[in-house]
Formats: structure tokens, C-alpha cells, sequence
């Protein structure tokens, strides 16, 4: 039930087969989305996908935004129950709430703080044993907030995520990071998520409809999948177990 | 299936435990959450129940009026009447004198806004305004007990709070004109939530942090833009592990356009609040009851905490009444019927979803 009703976005995404290597793998996702549409749905569902109960994926949560608590209750609706994926090693939960990167403190400077944040990362995915280092997925949630634990210092964020990237060639790691895209429009200078999207293989926009919100359709997808030369755009509807896609004007898939 | 500690089973109804026992103004709510009342019985309606304990409510000023102080009254006259500690922080130089302009609950329920007035207008009661009213009868019958044991009441803006309840009380005040950057407010908030540590189990007791017009150009801080946005995120993730709502208010015309949708992004749940243009005979003609109208309430963002499904409200847009000049009293918006039509009446109840294009009129 779960497979068919997401499968426009699995399809876009290329998870709708069960094809070895993980379609994801090595590939930087780019989730944008907006105060009127949140996109953290769209990390729920990748990261449910990652554990999934037929594959030896390995999940690094880097939350910036909600504690361990929020995720454990929405990812159980959505049957995946993260703490035993934790006690299992196939999940890490980085609890970067209170990560506060003061100049002079103790020596700790803006960019100390994600320094540390990377060698946490680098250090907890070499440490998994080979078999399980086949598929990493690296997960932010979420880079605005990265940018203001860094003080607005988006040169130390984007080196992080240069170094992240390493590691998608190094480990073939996925990298999936949300964004808020109305944050950066205009004049401040939309080089920060220019630089991003850039970089990325696979951007989904998360945007409301141009009608508005309404009860039936909460929003639209915009899926642009580089490797696949692919762009794909659906209509969307979150519920508390699955989220449902459809094309525009169909009730369901 | 793989256990976890406390449960056998992802899926099964956690029906061993008990309601954890709450303290008084708190009521439990879906997904594990716990509210307490924003102090307006109509608003907590529209929110689904109120705030929910851990999340962070933004509202977004009129900067040419003060009707967010309407909202900032009740909240924190309903806290102290449910003895919550409360911290308030505004750039008045004493913000203790803010205090005494709380106001009290409504005295009895004769003195009540919703009298059975439409009963006797029943028969004059124009069908498609009835919807407004069903809701309330039954509030009415609701029973209405002693002041202190509701979880929302109604509040008396001409009857100040009693002094008992404002001496004596866990009520911390600060100034932040003067600060240069944030950490004394930090350090204040940090202290004050430090009294009120969430853990599961029951909740004695909540607090409530109220900072006003955060970003108000006579404070110190106000052009460290990172600055604010690090207290705000810092703030957010301490209320998370504590049983507390934080209010914060801030006119966004004085931010920049994308701090200002940082600054959203950061709110758990997004209010705005705007001020009723004195002579807007197109708007008056369009709306019933227009001229009673002090301003509009907007709800962007309705907390979403332990679940990822969006609240979509039918109506986005509210008016801001006060009833008799006493009571705040938050309604839908009643299209007026137009004049000269064929016979067809307008009978929508002023479902008015925001939409991205915005018109002349903004609903």
C-alpha cells in the first residue's frame, strides 16, 4: 500500500524498483521548501526508505531543527521504528539543537563547531563495518539553521557540505539536506542556495499551489533528477502513514 | 517487530499508561501533545486547542498599531490565573507597569459576550450567519464552573487583573532596551526554564515566556541581525525540552525581507495581527459588522509538533472584535449578501484560504 501511493515520488527519485546499488548512492539531494509548505515530509519519507527493512542502509541524522522525540513519533506512523534502527547501528541521531558556535569561546570559532560536526560524521561512518558502508545517507535538517549556528558565516556551511561531498566520493555516501527557498530570494544574494543547487543531482521543491492551500492537495513537488535528465512535477497530499502524489486533477495515482 | 523499551509494538494504542497527570490550564492533545491556552477561547478553537507545551508562537506586528498587545494581555493574564511562572521581556524601561494593565476574568456568565441574544432573534437570524453560532451554544453549555479550574476564559479588558495574583507570583520581568547583545535575556530564559524540565510522566506545572516587539529599533541589539536569529534558535531549543510556550512579537517591516522569513521559518506556530483601516467603505461594504472590527488576525502556521500533516484551516483570516469594548472576541469573516443580486445569497461564511497572490483585498 505504502509503495503504490508514493510512487510518483519514488519513481522521480528512481526508489520505485528495488535495485542494487541504492539509486541514491553518491548523489546529493536538495530539498527546498517554503513557510507555507513545509518539506520535511519529503525527509521523513527518504529516510524511511533509507531503513527500510530489505536493504543494510545506514542513516546519519544531523537534526538541527527537533528533537530525537519528534522523529520517533513520526517515522513510527510511518512504520519505522528508529529506535531500534538506533540500537541496530543503522541510524545516528546528531542532536545539534543546542550547537552554538560563539566566537572566542574557548577557542571555538564559527567554523570550529562544524569542523567537529564533520569529524563526528567522518568518524562514525568509518567506524561502521564494510558491509554496512556500502549506502550512507547523510541527512540535514536542516542548512538554515546550520547557517545560523554558524553565525551567518555561509562560507564555513558550504565548506562543510564541500567536505560532505567528500565523503559521497570517498564512502558513496548520499547527501540529503533541506532548505527553506524563500529565504533566499531577492536582494540579500541567493548565492548560498545558487552554490547548492549547483552541486546537487536530484532538487525537489516543495511549493503550494498558485490557487492556494487547499484540504485535498497540500502542495506540489517539483522533482528535477539530473542523472536522469528527468523533471517531474505532481501534486501532493500529507497524511500521518504515507504521503499520497498524484498528478494534478486525479484524486489518486 | 523489533521492541522498543516501552512499547511491544509500533502499533499498538499505549492504553497501560494513564493520562500523566497535568497541572491546571493544561489539557492533553493528539500526538503526545500538551496545550495550554492562549488566553482567547475563540483562538485556541481555530488552533485546534490551544499552544501546544514546547513550541515557539511568533506573531507578526502592525507596526502602526499595538492590537498584538490584545493577544499578549490575555495570554499572560491566563497564565497567571492558572499560576504558571511567566517571564516577560519588553524595550519599556519597566516593563513591571505593563502588569497592571492585565486584564480580569469576565465576572459571571451573565456578563458573558455570548448571551442567548440570537435565541431571541431567531427568527430574523439570517440562516447562512447561523453557522457562527452553533459552536458557541455549546460552549455555553459547557458548564461553566469556577474561573480558576477552566482551562480558557473569557477576559474583562475594563477590570484589571486582581493584585493577588500579580504579587507573589513566579513573574519575571526584563528590560532589553539597554542590552547590547542578548546574553542577559539568554541567561534569564535559560534560569527560568530551567525551573520547568520536561520528562515523561506528569506535569505540574507550565510556563510562559512573553518577549515583545523583539526586534523594536530603541533596543540595543536590534541591527545584530545573526545575533537575534541565534537567541530565537537557542530559545527554541530550549523550550523544546521544557514545558513552556514562548510568545515572541516583532514588527516585520523592521527586518529585512529574508530575515524576516527566517525569522517565520523559525515560528512553530505564526500568527500576524493588523490594524482595520478607519474609513475603508469597500471593506465595509463587504463585510458585515465591519465597523465593530479593530483588525485582522492572520494564522499562517499551525504548530505541527510529533506529526508531519499540515493543518489546513478553512479560513486563514479572522476579525478582531471587542465585544461591549470588554471582551476580545476573535471571528470568521462574514461576507456581507450583495445588494441587487438575483435572488442568489453569498452564503459563504468567509472561507477565506490564503492565497499566494495577494489583491487589493488581502484575505
Amino acid at each position: 500500500m505504502n509503495q503504490r501511493s508514493s510512487n510518483l515520488l519514488d519513481e522521480a527519485l528512481g526508489l520505485d524498483q528495488a535495485i542494487e546499488p541504492w539509486p541514491l548512492r553518491g548523489r546529493v539531494v536538495a530539498i527546498e521548501d517554503r513557510v507555507e509548505t513545509s518539506g520535511s515530509f519529503v525527509l521523513h519519507h527518504l529516510l524511511k526508505r533509507s531503513l527500510s527493512p530489505n536493504s543494510s542502509n545506514v542513516s546519519v541524522l544531523i537534526a538541527f531543527s527537533q528533537p530525537f522525540s519528534h522523529y520517533d513519533r513520526i517515522l513510527r506512523k510511518l512504520g519505522c521504528n528508529l529506535v531500534s534502527q538506533r540500537d541496530n547501528g543503522r541510524f545516528f541521531f546528531f542532536d545539534m539543537l543546542k550547537l552554538q558556535c560563539t566566537v572566542g569561546d574557548e577557542g571555538m570559532t564559527p567554523g570550529g563547531g562544524l569542523i567537529a560536526l564533520y569529524g563526528k560524521t567522518h568518524k562514525t561512518i568509518s567506524a561502521l563495518p564494510e558491509i554496512r558502508r556500502k549506502n550512507v545517507s547523510i541527512i540535514i535538517d536542516d542548512l538554515s539553521l546550520m547557517e545560523v549556528a554558524a553565525k551567518g558565516s555561509s562560507d564555513y556551511v558550504l565548506d562543510f557540505l564541500h567536505y560532505c561531498r567528500t565523503l559521497t566520493s570517498e564512502f558513496n555516501c548520499s547527501l540529503i539536506t533541506l532548505n527553506h527557498e524563500d529565504i533566499y530570494s531577492i536582494e540579500d544574494g541567493c548565492t548560498f542556495l545558487l552554490q547548492m543547487e549547483y552541486h546537487t543531482d536530484i532538487l525537489i521543491k516543495v511549493e503550494p499551489l498558485a490557487t492556494g492551500l487547499a484540504a485535498d492537495v497540500h502542495g506540489q513537488l517539483t522533482v528535477s533528477n539530473k542523472g536522469r535528465n528527468k523533471a517531474s512535477n505532481f501534486h501532493f497530499k500529507v497524511k500521518e502513514n504515507v504521503v499520497e502524489c498524484f498528478y494534478p486533477g486525479r484524486n489518486r495515482d | 517487530m523489533a521492541t522498543a523499551k516501552t512499547r511491544t509494538s509500533s502499533f499498538c494504542r499505549n492504553l497501560s499508561s494513564a493520562a500523566p497527570s497535568l497541572g491546571p490550564g493544561l489539557k492533553c492533545g493528539p500526538n503526545g501533545m500538551v496545550f495550554l491556552s492562549s488566553g482567547i477561547p475563540d483562538l485556541d478553537k481555530v488552533l485546534g486547542g490551544g499552544f501546544p507545551l514546547g513550541s515557539l508562537v511568533m506573531v507578526m506586528e502592525d507596526a502602526e498599531a499595538p492590537h498584538h498587545m490584545l493577544l499578549l494581555r490575555n495570554f499572560m493574564a491566563q497564565g497567571l490565573i492558572h499560576g504558571q511562572p511567566l517571564l516577560y521581556a519588553s524595550p519599556a524601561r519597566d516593563p513591571k507597569g505593563f502588569l497592571g494593565t492585565l486584564p480580569s476574568p469576565a465576572a459571571s456568565k451573565d456578563d458573558k459576550s455570548r448571551e442567548p441574544d440570537p435565541h431571541q432573534e431567531k427568527g430574523l437570524r439570517i440562516a447562512w450567519q447561523y453557522k457562527k453560532y452553533f459552536g458557541e451554544n455549546q460552549l455555553n453549555f459547557d458548564g461553566q464552573r469556577d474561573g480558576k479550574h477552566e482551562y480558557s476564559n473569557e477576559f474583562d479588558l475594563r477590570k484589571p487583573l486582581e493584585r493577588h495574583l500579580i504579587i507573589g507570583q513566579r513573574i519575571d520581568c526584563v528590560s532589553i532596551q539597554d542590552s547590547s547583545d542578548l546574553s542577559t535575556l539568554q541567561d534569564r530564559c535559560a534560569t527560568f526554564l530551567s525551573q520547568l524540565p520536561r520528562n515523561d510522566g506528569s506535569i505540574s506545572c507550565a510556563g510562559r515566556i512573553t518577549i515583545q516587539s523583539f526586534c523594536a529599533p530603541q533596543c540595543a541589539y536590534s541591527n545584530m541581525e545573526w545575533e537575534m536569529l541565534s537567541f530565537i534558535r537557542s530559545l527554541k531549543s530550549m523550550i523544546q525540552s521544557s514545558n513552556s510556550v514562548a510568545i515572541i512579537t516583532f514588527p516585520p517591516s523592521l527586518l529585512s525581507p529574508s530575515f524576516g522569513k527566517r525569522w517565520q521559518h523559525m515560528a512553530d506556530t505564526l500568527l500576524s495581527v493588523k490594524a482595520t483601516q478607519d474609513e475603508d467603505k469597500e471593506l465595509a461594504q463587504l463585510i458585515t459588522g465591519y465597523q465593530d472590527m479593530v483588525g485582522f488576525l492572520n494564522v499562517h502556521k499551525v504548530a505541527r509538533i510529533n506529526t508531519q500533516v499540515p493543518v489546513i484551516l478553512e479560513a486563514t483570516t479572522f476579525s478582531i472584535k471587542l465585544h461591549k469594548r470588554r471582551y476580545l472576541v476573535i471571528e470568521c469573516l462574514n461576507q456581507a449578501p450583495v445588494d441587487g443580486s438575483s435572488g442568489a445569497s453569498y452564503g459563504t461564511s468567509g472561507s477565506c484560504s490564503s492565497s499566494s497572490k495577494t489583491g487589493n483585498l488581502d484575505f
